[in-house]
């Protein structure tokens, strides 16, 4: 059979514009409803995630002190004003699981991936729409079950959110991990399955459904991110099932995979014998480490766009670009011993861990001076998009420069499980990513609500953000060095640890501070939802081919035929062009050069000629040096 | 996409967009795409698998690791014989014959006959239970045999079996109560039990997707449709779990 007949068939299902409440807005199969559903889970999620962390850092601030507030709120896991210790380590551990896979994989990639993938490659929808809804609902269960672990009377998973054995095996362990933890499973295996579902959706849209003359090398950073990512998230997140299987039979069974010669308080020793917990870290390992890039891939991806729209230039070296994401795809396999350098690997084998885990630190340094020399000498246009993408990439470098500490065996074994891990990955990974998602937000929350978001709260909600981002995180590099542990509840007993008392208590007030500055966003996210400024077609004289759908959402997105697409999306501030914008859709020959409409605001499209011909002369130079030219 | 006339880039590459660059439907791919994932899911059980296996060590007592031959020696209706393996030799022999017609499914599918189809699917479907049937069977001799989760005893080497012979002589020799679980390689059996399950599971939902598949060309979907793609999804499936039975029946039987 062909492959028209096929997609015929596909184009077919988008004729019925009859839609009734459930369909349109909760089983809803259009991939800009569904990416619109995960954005405000993944909010929501994020809001809860966030509140945990404010209320552990009150707990590191002032261990002493009572706060009546605890009580109301925690009930009796914060008895006298004092949260509990085995809370403190829910709360820990579900705060890394909401952040880590909840917001910054389901959030960021659930939202834009949906978005994005078919708008930018020119598709009607998602290669399938139902599936896509599926992951969309198997996502939205997963979010449910993991909430209900929080109120179960033992309280929620508490070994972390890589939750090793044997604390996540036993249910003997410790309070959280009896039903708490079975449930965190349970939540998982549900999360597993909905990324599974949106990831085969991706690539298979990206590879299939492109529009007439989208060949690779014209897609969009975010549409190759999105790519990469959902490849990453194919192959990892299937190793994660098996672990979480052998872990549930241990938990369940009676079989003893990760479990050998353990003596617990109270109940004795255990029969279990043959296993080895280490198995389980490189099994959880394996989907860890791409888990990080499946996090910080689609910001960069969106980083790409906004810098480069919003700079008013083509991307710097975007086959670069692709490559470099290629590359840290392929290393993200082939690195995760080096989170596992203290649990008595080969040394050999740790040191080729550490070689591959410094290698990424090439394709890593490809993108930031690429974002740099995008940035360099452009029409900057200093929307709040613009802001954090830039932000991410201060995080992008600050964070990334210690990973390279953190890489490497021998400073691990000082470095391991302190706040210097906690600063690294929440700077490179945290901050940056979540960066990314809210330059995401700004810059197409026009295509997603048909508004626009107000300009000067985003400017308040970054910088906020920004500087709390820092004054949070910086201080624990110190602290880390200095060895302090992570994950403890309280440092009053070691007196070492007394000087850092202030640091904890500064830490704990930027942290509030950013909390207090989210809520910048959320006012101007959801007001702007049904009062926010009207938008135009294509606010931000962007290129890609989202901007030319029309403003009201259609199921099939483009009302007569999808476009076809005639060159790259980076083609700002061409010389040729009276504009500075030449969107991805308009033939050469016939290409209409239309006057900007009247109270737009448009940036200096000309080009002083003579900084023109200076800036050709730096690139030749060093073209010659390095023999490119 | 329809709108597309597919003459006019004829002379494109590959992958200029407007068409799938392997010719294959986008139904397809997510099929190749999901196996791809599904192998990653059964290598990290293997890895387990194979993990487990080469950190046994061999003690006085037991063996490195049970010799599977002498324990999966029987065969329905032939108590008391020493058939080492062939039963499970069947077993594969079906899953193989059942893969092939398969593809006599998926060839007449090519053809539009229908009634081919509907045959050979049902043969398929007749494969697929009985696999699953003789699954259950080796599982339950296994099972009968001592076979648990929570540990293992076979394994035991000839000094070792000697050894809880002398210690438990007596004229009532219970073996139940003379070995401990924790006596043999501890992980073989649960080992066994998991992975040949989740094939087993894995076979389940083909012989599922089988049957959904038989009655869908019964009322004649796939005629209306014009063509029989869904028969050679089921059969990329179909194949894939055929192929990891292979990987498993060489880990668990052969070696």
């Amino acid at each position: 059979m062909s492959t028209a007949a096929l997609h015929a068939e596909h184009d077919s299902h988008h004729n019925d514009h009859k839609e009734s409440f459930i369909s349109k807005y909760v089983f809803s199969m259009d991939h800009k409803m569904i990416s619109r559903q995960f954005l405000i889970t993944g909010i929501i999620m994020g809001i809860i995630g966030m509140g945990m962390s404010l209320l552990f850092r009150l707990q590191l601030a002032w261990p002493d002190e009572q706060f009546g507030i605890l009580e109301t709120l925690l009930g009796k896991w914060g008895k006298d004003g004092k949260i509990d210790p085995n809370f403190y380590m829910g709360l820990v551990t579900i705060h890394g699981t909401i952040m880590v896979f909840y917001v910054l994989t389901a959030g960021l990639s659930g939202t834009f991936s949906n978005l994005l993938i078919p708008l930018q490659v020119g598709a009607r929808d998602m290669a399938s729409p139902f599936m896509n809804m599926l992951s969309y609902w198997f996502f939205f269960m997963s979010s449910t079950v993991l909430l209900i672990s929080i109120f179960v009377e033992t309280g929620p998973a508490s070994a972390g959110w890589t939750v090793y054995p044997p604390l996540s095996a036993l249910e003997k362990a410790m309070p959280g991990s009896g039903l708490g933890m079975t449930l965190w499973l349970v939540a998982i295996a549900l999360f597993i399955v909905s990324s599974l579902l949106g990831g085969i959706n991706y690539i298979s849209t990206v590879l299939n459904m492109r529009t007439k003359g989208m060949s690779m090398n014209r897609m969009p950073l975010t549409v190759w991110a999105f790519f990469f990512t959902a490849i990453l998230g194919v192959l990892s997140f299937p190793v994660l099932l098996g672990a979480a299987l052998f872990l549930i039979f241990d938990r369940s069974f009676g079989t003893s995979f990760y479990l050998s010669d353990i003596y617990l308080e109270g109940v004795g020793a255990l029969e279990n014998i043959g296993g080895s917990p280490v198995l389980y870290q490189h099994l959880f390992w394996f989907l860890g480490h791409p888990e990080v890039y499946i996090i910080l891939m689609p910001a960069l991806g969106i980083t790409s766009e906004v810098i480069s729209t919003n700079a008013r230039k083509p991307i710097f070296g975007y086959t670069a670009m692709i490559i470099s994401l290629m590359g840290i795809s392929i290393l993200s396999f082939i690195v995760w011993g080096h989170h596992m350098f203290i649990t008595g690997m080969n040394p050999f084998l740790g040191s080729v861990f550490m070689i591959l885990t410094l290698i990424i630190a090439v394709p890593s340094a490809v993108k930031a001076f690429n974002y740099l020399a995008t940035l360099w000498r452009g029409n900057l246009r200093f929307t709040p998009a613009m802001l954090f993408s830039i932000g991410l990439v201060s995080f992008f470098i600050s964070g990334g420069l210690t990973g390279i500490y953190l890489g490497n065996a021998a400073m691990d074994i000082q470095l391991h499980d302190s706040y210097f891990v906690v600063a690294h990955f929440h700077l490179v990974m945290g901050s940056a990513a979540i960066f990314g998602m809210f330059a995401g937000i700004y810059h197409w929350f026009p295509k997603m609500f048909g508004r626009m978001m107000n300009n000067t709260l985003g400017y308040f909600h970054f910088w906020f953000t920004f500087i709390s981002a820092y004054l949070v995180f910086f201080p624990m590099h110190f602290m880390g060095l200095a060895g302090v542990p992570r994950r403890y509840y309280q440092f009053t007993l070691l007196k070492e640890f007394d000087v850092w008392m202030d640091v904890n208590k500064l830490i704990t007030v930027a942290a509030i501070m950013g909390g207090v500055a989210q809520l910048f966003f959320l006012w101007n996210f959801f007001y702007s939802i049904f009062k926010g400024k009207k938008s135009t077609q294509n606010p931000w004289e962007s290129n890609t081919l989202e901007w030319s759908t029309p403003i009201e959402h259609l199921h099939g997105n483009w009302p007569g035929e999808i476009p076809t697409v005639y060159r790259g999306p980076h083609e700002y501030s061409r010389p040729d062009r009276e504009l500075d914008y030449f969107p991805q859709h308009l033939p050469d020959e016939t290409a209409p050069v239309t006057a900007p409409q009247e109270g737009e605001q448009t940036a200096p499209t000309a080009v002083a000629p003579e900084e023109t011909v200076e800036s050709s002369v730096f690139f030749a130079a060093i073209k010659r040096v390095f023999g490119l030219s | 996409m329809s709108n597309h006339s597919e003459a006019a880039f004829e002379k494109q590459p590959m992958w200029a967009g407007g068409r799938s660059p392997f010719n294959v439907s986008y139904g397809k791919l997510m099929m190749w795409i999901f196996l791809l994932s599904d192998a990653f899911t059964f290598s990290s059980l293997l890895i387990q698998y194979g993990a487990q296996r080469f950190s046994n060590v061999q003690t006085a007592v037991t063996t490195k690791w049970p010799d599977p031959a002498s324990i999966f020696n029987h065969f329905p209706f032939m108590h008391g014989f020493h058939l080492p393996l062939l039963f499970v030799s069947v077993m594969t022999f079906i899953l193989i014959l059942s893969s092939v017609t398969m593809v006599l499914a998926v060839e007449a599918g090519h053809r539009n006959s229908k009634k081919e189809v509907q045959r050979y699917m049902f043969y398929t479907i007749i494969g697929g239970v009985a696999f699953l049937s003789c699954q259950a069977w080796e599982w339950a001799t296994f099972i009968h045999e001592g076979a648990r989760l929570d540990g293992n005893f076979f394994g035991i080497t000839k000094e070792g079996y000697d050894h809880l012979h002398s210690v438990h002589f007596g004229s009532h020799f219970e073996w139940d109560k003379a070995v401990d679980r924790t006596n043999g390689p501890v992980p073989f059996a649960a080992l066994f039990f998991i992975v040949t399950g989740f094939h087993g599971f894995h076979v389940f939902s083909g012989v599922v997707i089988n049957v959904v598949m038989y009655i869908m060309t019964a009322r004649g979907s796939f005629e209306r449709r014009g063509h029989y793609e869904m028969i050679e999804k089921a059969g990329l499936y179909w194949h894939f779990v055929d192929l990891v039975w292979v990987f498993v029946f060489t880990f668990f039987y052969l070696i």
